[in-house]
């Protein structure tokens, strides 16, 4: 029986070539679209969308509903969802703003505060889904309003202003340009290790592994593209800080959605809640933390969005759940519970934020940018229902 | 007196299944026709043909209505020509009054405006055909289930139902609400309406039957008057097949209890009816227990709760594992007691259909694979691969979803995902259920070598020769009880069927 589980390792049965193929395919269409979008918009715009300052605008603009759309896919793989996130992200942000402005706090200490209060709205929504059963739809509708309703009551709807000094920058400052080639290139040789080392264990275990051109030519392309990337930046004022923070923290939550037991845990229970309560696992438990992540992550979002700002106002984060869910959607994301993948969230929000940038560049009126997003989202789904319809067949 | 409904050489298969072989059933006009067999004979199969719900073309044969021959494609079409059925799952709405229940398929709940005191009237009309007076804007939610199915034969006397089929109506029903169908089902039959009636319980179709159709195996044994009949000569008539598949039984020598249950008793959180009453049990190591019971008699329930995964009930009794109370609340306590459950809906509760192999299979002992708090990718390869092997699964390889695989081989990644566990107790609902006979067979000696390594089994099972022919000992339960035990030796599918109806033991 060992022959019939590793007949096919060397990856050259046209079972699983075409299983694999098929896998790829969903992960390039994200890229084509992206693409897509850059060559649109780099032609309306005369190139002006292309440029070192713009690239630098995009990914500052992008980080806070990235951070948003990583704690949103632990959520969406659960198959809950949490409406709440833009009231989070703009009562943290007046209570950091609150704190500093009117109470003298020292930044460090006003970012702590509006994490743990995120956390704690977390741990909030979360008890009410999971131990008290009330819909994730209803109790973060619910938030949405209370916490909104909150900010306002608390700023007596003024605007919050101005901030410290280092306070601004965690929102706005840029890495210096040598660290920034250094980070890349660091980056560039721990992808090529562990793509080597992945291939060796793989290969050791007897599983398919692809071809050296294959992994070793996507990672050159990554490499590549990173270095492109960081050359623009670097050209304008370097790599921006929150997209680094957003970059830490995707890597950080990817790593736990792959590698331990409550990533494993949340696909397991989002796939088949049933079977996974049968195989131990505590459902409730799982769900109230991934409130809480979410909760924490809509802090330190509110704190990027403040801090770029330099005010906290009491309609900052408005409908940016939706934003966040449209991300994950983008990235492949199943409302359904049980798939999902924190990076190609990261790279939706990329895709969002793009969008946004480019209409306005374009000076399109606001209107089109509704009407465009809503439509990518349609699409966006119907493809992936499309898709996995067809993989059944 | 001629026959209402014929139906002739009836052929009805499924991939890899026939589970209706060249069947005749004819029904005289005006009678009560109960239809008897084990589950799994082909009862619910031939209605469903009846019905309409598998549609002419699917199935071999013909049916005759009045001497008609007709070909219903739809459910539509089975009660426009007068059939209604009545399934043991209810289908009324709850939300909805008594009256737009019983007139959901008449037109006056169709019309642009409905008139709702046109519509109570009428409600109450149908009401009193079967003896029923209640306040028809009354939420169907809020009755008793007894009610709810009256209120169903309502609805189908409303369509104009020449022939009604009720199927295991009196399951869930009290016995004054039993007597009151009882006397229903006489009226209608006085009015000239034609009842099949589908039931295990022996003494109710002595009762109340005009004839009664015996199936085994999807074949008809017999059509035979009530006046003929007896409980022991029914029961016979739906057992009576030797052992024919193989089962690869070896006896064995065994070892000391592993297992003590007593006095356990569950009962049902929403409704507080109780739904296990007093079960002691016990099991050795190294023994094969077969539980063996009709649907509905509550060894999923025992067992689902005694490993802490029924939400909807309360339990009470002592469990003791090795010797060691142990106080089961959730499944995560029942693997560390070293109990595993391999449940009887193994897409529902076995599996996480859109995941691989692999992780499907260390889903329960994901401790074993993680080093540091990381899984170890290596480790849950080989550990996940050495178990399957033994469980001689056939894939392409593991990293395959289990949604692809047949039902054999995914029965073996939930066998595989809980011997990874090491358990002492290995609980098997039904676990042979939609499998082919090579799967199977497989299946049967994992199960004999699992025992002789010392693991005690218990194993539930609906199939009769599957529990007799691998059992060392037999657990017949009955209406949430324990029935009755049987040796080995002295077990018989005729005293097995007979603990099961709450016969009398022959």
């Amino acid at each position: 029986m060992k022959a019939n589980l590793n007949n096919n390792s060397g990856g050259k049965s046209s079972f699983s070539s075409k299983i694999s193929f098929k896998i790829d395919l969903q992960a390039y269409v994200l890229i084509i679209a992206f693409l897509l979008i850059v060559v649109i918009f780099g032609f309306f715009t005369g190139g002006e969308f292309l440029s070192s300052r713009n690239v630098s605008n995009l990914f500052t603009q992008m980080s806070v509903i990235a951070l948003l759309a990583i704690g949103m896919t632990l959520v969406l793989i659960l198959a809950q969802i949490d409406l709440s996130v833009g009231s989070i992200v703009g009562l943290t942000g007046g209570i950091a703003a609150i704190l500093q402005v009117w109470h003298g706090w020292d930044t460090w200490a006003v970012v702590l505060a509006a994490v743990a209060i995120g956390a704690l709205i977390g741990f909030w929504h979360g008890w009410w889904v999971a131990y008290r059963a009330v819909p994730a739809f209803i109790v973060t509708l619910a938030g949405m309003l209370i916490f909104r309703g909150i900010l306002i009551g608390i700023t007596d709807g003024q605007t919050i202003a101005p901030l410290k000094e280092s306070f601004m920058a965690i929102g706005t400052s840029y890495l210096p340009y040598l660290l920034g080639y250094i980070l890349a290139i660091i980056g560039i040789v721990l992808m090529f290790y562990f793509t080597y080392r992945q291939r060796n264990k793989r290969q050791s275990l007897g599983l398919i592994v692809p071809s050296h051109i294959v992994s070793y030519g996507k990672i050159t392309a990554y490499s590549v593209l990173l270095l492109l990337v960081v050359y623009m930046l670097n050209r304008y004022f370097g790599i921006p800080v929150p997209f680094l923070i957003v970059l830490t923290i995707g890597i950080i939550v990817a790593f736990v959605t792959m590698k331990t037991s409550f990533g494993r845990y949340l696909y397991a229970i989002g796939g088949n809640p049933e079977a996974a309560a049968l195989s131990g696992i505590n459902i409730k438990r799982n769900t109230l933390w991934v409130f809480v992540i979410m909760g924490a992550l809509a802090g330190l979002a509110g704190i990027l969005l403040t801090g770029r700002l330099n005010a906290a106002t009491t309609s900052a984060g408005t409908s940016y759940e939706m934003d966040a869910i449209a991300a994950c959607v983008i990235g492949g994301t199943s409302l359904m519970g049980g798939k999902g993948n924190v990076i190609r969230s990261i790279f939706g929000a990329l895709i969002m934020a793009s969008i946004d940038n480019g209409m306005s560049m374009m000076n399109l009126e606001a209107f089109w940018q509704y009407i465009v997003k809503g439509s990518i989202l349609l699409f966006a789904v119907w493809m992936d229902i499309y898709s996995q319809k067809k993989a059944t067949v | 007196m001629e026959y209402i409904l014929e139906m002739k050489g009836i052929t009805k298969e499924f991939p890899g299944v026939r589970a209706l072989n060249n069947v005749t059933f004819s029904v005289r006009k005006g009678e009560i026709h109960a239809l008897c067999g084990e589950n799994g004979a082909g009862k619910s199969t031939l209605m469903k043909v009846l019905s309409g719900v598998y549609p002419f073309g699917t199935y071999d044969g013909k049916i005759f209505i009045n001497g008609q021959e007709v070909q219903f494609k739809s459910i539509h079409d089975s009660r426009q020509a007068g059939i209604a059925i009545i399934y043991q799952e209810l289908a009324v709405v709850g939300e909805m009054s008594v009256a737009e229940n019983i007139l959901l398929n008449n037109e006056l709940i169709h019309r642009k405006v409905i008139d709702w005191n046109l519509l109570y009237a009428e409600s109450m009309k149908w009401q009193k055909q079967i003896g029923l007076d209640i306040d028809p804007q009354t939420k169907v939610r809020n009755l008793s289930v007894g009610k709810q199915q009256l209120i169903e034969i309502a609805k189908a006397l409303t369509s104009d139902a020449k022939i009604i089929i009720l199927d295991e109506p009196t399951t869930a029903l009290t016995e004054s609400d039993v007597e009151l169908l009882m006397n229903i089902l006489r009226d209608l039959k006085a009015k000239g309406v034609t009842c099949i009636y589908i039931s295990h319980k022996l003494s109710e179709v002595l009762e109340i039957a005009d004839s009664v159709t015996v199936l085994r195996d999807g074949e008809t044994i017999s059509t035979d008057p009530v006046g003929d009949m007896t409980e022991e000569k029914i029961i016979t008539k739906m057992v009576g097949r030797s052992l024919t598949e193989i089962y690869p039984y070896e006896k064995r020598k065994l070892g000391d209890t592993v297992l003590e249950v007593k006095e356990y008793s569950v009962t049902h959180k929403g409704t507080g009816k109780q739904i296990i009453k007093d079960a002691s049990f016990a099991l050795r190591k190294g023994e094969i227990l077969g539980v063996a019971g009709l649907m509905g008699a509550g060894r999923t329930e025992l067992f689902t709760s005694l490993i802490g995964g029924y939400n909807n009930g309360k339990y009470s009794g002592s469990v003791n594992v090795e010797g060691s109370e142990k106080n089961i609340k959730n499944p995560s306590d029942a693997i560390e007691a070293g109990i595993a459950y391999v449940s009887e809906d193994r897409k529902r509760f076995g599996l996480v259909l859109g995941m691989d192999i692999t992780k499907n299979t260390t889903l329960a002992s994901l401790k074993q694979v993680m080093k540091f708090n990381v899984i170890d990718q290596a480790m849950e390869v080989k550990k996940a691969e050495e178990i399957n092997n033994r469980m001689k699964l056939k894939a392409p390889n593991l990293e395959v979803k289990v949604s692809q695989l047949s039902g054999g081989n995914q029965q073996k990644v939930v066998l595989s995902k809980w011997l990874l566990n090491n358990p002492r107790i290995l609980i098997l609902d039904e676990p042979t259920r939609g499998i082919d006979v090579g799967a199977k067979y497989e299946i049967y000696k994992i199960i004999v070598e699992l025992a002789k390594q010392g693991v005690g089994i218990i194993l539930i099972s609906s199939e009769l020769p599957e529990v007799l022919g691998m059992s060392d000992r037999v657990l017949v339960m009955s209406g949430g009880k324990i029935a009755g035990e049987l040796s080995r030796n002295e077990a018989t599918q005729e005293k097995i069927m007979a603990l099961a109806t709450g016969g009398k033991n022959i």
